[in-house]
């Protein structure tokens, strides 16, 4: 069978169930999904109404009033604010940067790894230990490695590469900062995306690729027309999930950049609102906005790629 | 295939996305709120314990002494305009006085002294005793949660304290160290005292953080009114609002510049530096000579981030140059002026000279590591680094030396104040257990025991001024008018006023010309005075 | 050039690649092994050394003293394991009926689910906080076996969803054949099919769980139930540090402790991973 008759037959929609049965199937549906619905309904949905509902009020954390309805006044404002949409183009600077990165560079490691050698247990273990430190130590951490007067990554440029003529504060100039931390974002959540392309992988039966073979096909045509299709919906979840936790960037950013201007994003301009600022209704309508921005990329990808197995 | 030519179409949109935004990106001009930092310089409490003990008279220059001593200076809470700070005008009402400190004190406030200071315990493990156990009995087998220090040994002596208190009251409390970065420290008191939460009672608070927390926090003027009137005005105002204290100051911090007395000797240089272009010109002095062996050795460091912690520089700056306080203490906003361009010129171009080029994303720990390995003449921080530098281990243990900040020629030395404040949450309930507790970490004797064994500089006059004491804290003795920011007039939009500050002074370290950023500020400041 | 050369060439440059790959993920877990035995003394100094002059131990003898943070890693293994443990048993369901079933109103729910994970946390966490405070749960480990679900649930879903609409239909239908119920067909057929993807979600759960930070900090109060990364932020500074001067040493050694459970679990894993579905069980 050729890899286009599985991919074919897998892309086909479940069959349609007889009508009585169908009823059935639909309770035992519901049933199955009461569960997840009810977590959902306990811990997100109260907040998110709440989140909604705080968007349209004055609401501030430092006064005893009760919040008043102030209508889009609050997002009114949000449009004509120059650091939010500064925060935006940071943000999504950094989304594509990282998550194109990650995504060729974890498929890479998933190839890597799903081929035979020897070690290549041990070498899945080690490929896992960077998602495995919590993010606000490792970007502390980085944050050390880049300092231009000590850290090792000047060092190791300067004096052992030679690369460089002098120490650079990759961190103080705004040409190099973006990528530098995006450089430990990729670093930090590849080895999530290789994890989960590698899991895709396995589900491509090894007779596709023989097929394939026999037929003659390259390495290269291989991957193009055999695994990448298979791999699609891994691929969409994959970029779903990195592209939804790129866009709400905090912790690393934080860590490295404090609240400098030139490195602001959503997430970090939102915490200042709603946080330091103590400004519930404002930051609220940034919240709102961040979900908004977030669901047209969904959207974007759901369409372009599909993460389901149908049309 | 039509899925393959989607995903590439994916990536190849994205791609050309990138450049696109590449062009427009770094965007957003003007000085604009971010937020308050990650660690509030409000907060820098600790000083490490063993080697402060030891004399060390060496360190505090007589140079610099003698150039304060004698000069009536005045609490600075924002009773400059732009004009010199030499000139400013005591506070109506009271006559003043320079202590030991610098800080000028009331002399109409009930000294202290009656209180016996023998017997300081000098290990943060013994906590002196509980002067009142007899009114706190009262209390006995209630329980109370106390947010306290988690910065140094802070959490130690809150321990300590603790203990003896339960010891001899009855009263049990349960110690929880905030969190260690002052904004999650500031969030989390935010959401107990949204939530209405019994699991406070007694908060340790951030000198700029009284106006926002007010409406939560009991006022103890009744019970702690008297006490008060022993510590220094300046901040007991800054901790009252709206005629309310609703916290009780318990210590005070304050800025020092640290230098490297081996390599001011090595250059032939006689002592630290009194202006910024003297520490300018040393600074390039030792640089040229030690590069040679370190290509990495720089000038001076200091914060430079974009958080609460340049705020606290740039004020020094600006208040030791005739540039003013930000705001003055009639309300009006003063910090676009021509000496705080000028100074901040001066600072815009440190930065890549005398100074690293990184420094504009450094916090306390980068400027602190700078300094501590070696690699730093100068280094701006607060009475805690005196102790990381001369501990055990250190690489330049002994060859440190702590004086005021430079001023500009003609005007007095500044230090910009921080510290941490006692508070007690109204939706506690054991507020009388509680406000005994606050009543005994407050008294001389803990303060003093603090001071000795720990180097938290006291917020009572009489004990900051207490022979013993400075003996064991010497950088008492550095003498600099007291500054404050103006955390007070602001209120509960401080954060967004410091926020509107810092980004504007970071983006001038970073190259943007203060002509064109301060107006902004100033704009931001003034329309947040009026809410 | 010969194919062969080129086969030859080509495969060098690919192991240059990989070895460029692995020393970018390796070397800063190297960096941080390197500054754990480094006396705190030596950490800053400049010229920068590889290896300590005098490598120690202390950073590790005074971690595994340090009774907070052995509680620390009790808490942080049951949280994570719960959590993970309820992800999968309720996403799994989820994702079955999701994934084999089609309904009206499916669509609709898949992004419901994922919509509880798209708000930015700290948008969430005021609300949150009231409602952990409302059911008692504040200062417990509950708490946050509660919250974590916001972001291991959805994700754990929207993978197995993929898992199962890849299967073939011929699978289940032959149990239904057969007489089984959905259920049966459920755990019976199906869900061991999805192994790799159970192996794959559950462990990137766990180690979700197990970083999260802002959650921990918000609702545990007491000393002895914070987690990992709580316990990390808290280590108690050494002599020659303190404020401002992190613990780098100490913290370095605990990171290694964390992170060798999960290297670990990693290990025992992911023969799983790889040998979930060998094409035998596939062919229809």
């Amino acid at each position: 069978m050729s890899g286009r008759a599985w991919a074919d037959r897998i892309l086909k929609k479940p069959r349609p169930r007889r009508s009585g049965l169908a009823r059935r199937q639909m309770l035992v549906a519901w049933l199955m999904l009461l569960p997840t619905l009810a977590v959902v309904a306990v811990v997100a949905a109260w907040p998110l109404i709440q989140v909604f509902w705080m968007s349209f009020t004055n609401a501030t954390l430092t006064s005893l009033q009760p919040p008043q309805f102030v209508g889009l006044q609050n997002y009114e404002r949000l449009v004509r604010d120059p650091v939010w949409w500064t925060s935006v183009v940071n943000t999504i600077r950094f989304t594509l940067m990282t998550v194109i990165i990650e995504l060729i560079l974890g498929m890479i490691i998933a190839l890597v790894i799903n081929s035979q050698f020897k070690g290549r247990g041990a070498m899945r273990a080690a490929m896992l230990v960077p998602w495995a430190i919590p993010t606000v130590i490792s970007a502390e951490m980085w944050k050390w490695m880049y300092n231009d007067i000590y850290g090792v990554i000047n060092d190791l440029l300067v004096n052992k590469f030679h690369l460089l003529a002098h120490n650079v504060a990759f961190l103080s100039i705004p040409a190099t900062s973006l990528p530098a931390v995006a450089a430990v974002d990729v670093w930090k959540t590849t080895p999530f995306v290789a994890l989960l392309l590698l899991a895709g992988l396995q589900i491509i039966p090894n007779d596709i690729y023989e097929a394939a073979t026999v037929d003659g096909a390259s390495w290269l045509q291989r991957f193009w027309y055999v695994t990448v299709p298979l791999l699609r919906p891994a691929i969409a979840v994959a970029l779903i999930f990195r592209t939804l936790d790129a866009l709400r960037v905090f912790d690393v950013i934080y860590v490295m950049f404090g609240n400098q201007q030139s490195t602001v994003t959503m997430a970090i301009y939102d915490q200042n609102w709603l946080v330091n600022f103590s400004n519930v209704g404002y930051g609220s309508a940034i919240s709102v906005f961040i979900f908004l921005i977030i669901a047209i990329f969904v959207v974007i990808y759901v369409t372009l790629i599909g993460v389901e197995v149908e049309q | 295939m039509f899925i393959n030519r989607r995903i590439a179409a994916l990536l190849a949109v994205m791609v050309t996305l990138l450049p696109l935004l590449a062009a427009c990106g770094g965007g957003g001009g003007g000085a604009t709120p971010g937020a308050a930092g990650t660690k509030a310089p409000g907060a820098p409490g600790a000083t490490a314990t063993a080697p402060i003990v030891k004399p060390t008279s060496a360190a505090v220059t007589p140079v610099s002494t003698a150039a304060v001593t004698g000069t009536p200076s005045v609490p600075v809470t924002g009773t400059q305009t732009p004009a010199p700070v030499a000139t400013t005008t005591a506070a109506p009402g009271a006559t003043t006085t320079t202590g030991p400190t610098g800080m000028a004190t009331s002399t109409t406030a009930p000294s202290g002294t009656a209180v016996s200071l023998t017997n300081i315990p000098t290990s943060k493990n013994t906590a002196p005793a509980v002067p009142n156990a007899a009114e706190a009995k009262k209390y006995s087998g209630q329980t109370i949660t106390y947010y306290g220090d988690s910065v140094g040994p802070g959490h130690d002596f809150d321990m300590a304290a603790a203990k003896q208190f339960e010891k001899q009251t009855g009263i049990h409390v349960k110690v929880i160290p905030h969190p260690k970065e002052a904004d999650q420290t500031y969030a989390q008191y935010l959401r107990l005292f949204q939530a209405k939460s019994p699991d406070a009672d007694v908060l340790i608070i951030d000198v700029i953080w009284p106006g926002s927390f007010a409406p939560y926090l009991e006022d103890l003027k009744p019970a702690l009114g008297d006490s008060a009137k022993t510590m220094y005005p300046n901040i007991i105002k800054n901790d009252t609002v709206d005629g309310r204290l609703v916290a009780m100051p318990w210590f005070a911090d304050f800025g020092l510049l640290y230098y490297r007395k081996d390599l001011l000797q090595k250059y032939g240089i006689s002592g630290p530096p009194q202006t910024w272009d003297q520490l300018e010109q040393d600074a390039k002095k030792v640089m040229q000579g030690e590069r040679k062996s370190n290509p990495n050795f720089y000038g001076f460091v200091f914060q430079g981030n974009a958080y609460e912690g340049l705020t606290c520089d740039a004020l020094e700056w600006l208040a030791s140059t005739g540039g003013g306080t930000f705001v003055n203490q009639q309300g009006k906003v003063t910090i676009n002026n021509p000496q705080a361009a000028q100074m901040l010129k001066k600072v815009q171009g440190w930065v890549g000279t005398i100074a690293p080029r990184g420094v504009t994303s450094y916090t306390e720990t980068e400027s602190m590591d700078a300094f501590q390995g070696g690699n730093a003449l100068f280094l701006r921080n607060w009475p805690y680094a005196w102790g990381v530098a001369n501990a055990p281990g250190s690489k330049i243990k002994g060859k440190v030396g702590v004086a005021p900040l430079p001023a500009a020629s003609g005007q007095q030395h500044v230090a910009t104040v921080g510290g941490q404040e006692l508070a007690v949450s109204r939706y506690s309930q054991h507020k009388q257990a509680a406000i005994e507790f606050v009543k005994y970490l407050t008294s001389p004797q803990v303060e003093a025991w603090r001071a000795v064994a720990g180097s938290y500089a006291p917020t009572i006059v009489a004990v900051a001024n207490n022979p013993q004491v400075q003996k064991a804290m010497p950088v008492l003795k550095v003498q600099a008018v007291r500054v404050t920011r103006p955390a007070g007039i602001l209120g509960k939009n401080y954060n967004q006023g410091s926020a509107a500050i810092y980004q504007g002074v970071n983006q001038i370290e970073n190259g943007s010309d203060p002509k064109s950023v301060l107006p902004q500020v100033q704009q931001q400041l003034q329309s947040l005075l009026k809410k | 050039m010969s194919t062969r050369t080129t086969n030859v060439i080509s495969r060098a440059l690919f192991y240059l690649l990989v070895l460029l790959i692995l020393a970018y993920t390796v070397f800063p877990f190297y960096w941080a092994l390197r500054s754990s035995i480094t006396p705190d003394g030596e950490l800053f100094s400049t010229p920068i050394t590889y290896w300590p002059a005098h490598p120690t131990l202390d950073q590790y003898g005074k971690i595994f003293s340090n009774n907070l943070f052995l509680h620390a890693l009790a808490n942080s293994a049951i949280v994570a394991g719960a959590v993970t443990i309820i992800s999968l048993a309720i996403g799994s369901l989820g994702a079955y009926a999701l994934g084999r079933f089609s309904f009206p109103g499916r669509k609709f729910t898949m992004y419901i689910i994922l919509s509880m994970t798209i708000f930015p946390q700290i948008a969430v966490l005021g609300s949150l906080f009231t409602m952990v405070n409302a059911f008692h749960l504040f200062d417990t480990l509950g708490a946050l076996i509660l919250t974590y679900l916001i972001f291991t649930l959805p994700f754990t879903v929207w993978v197995l969803i993929t898992f199962f609409r890849s299967m073939p239909a011929e699978l289940e239908q032959a149990a239904y054949v057969d007489g089984a119920t959905p259920f049966q067909t459920f755990y019976m057929v199906l869900l061991p099919l999805a192994a790799p993807g159970l192996v794959t979600t559950g462990l990137l759960a766990f180690i979700a769980a197990w970083n999260e930070f802002l959650y921990a900090l918000s609702f545990i109060q007491t000393p002895e139930r914070r987690t990992i990364t709580l316990a990390i932020q808290t280590l108690p500074e050494s002599a020659s540090t303190s404020a401002y001067a992190v613990p780098w040493g100490q913290m370095m050694a605990a990171t290694i402790v964390v992170t060798v459970p999960l290297v670990v679990l990693t290990l025992i894993f992911q023969r799983r991973i790889i040998a979930g579905l060998t094409a035998g069980s596939i062919k229809g």
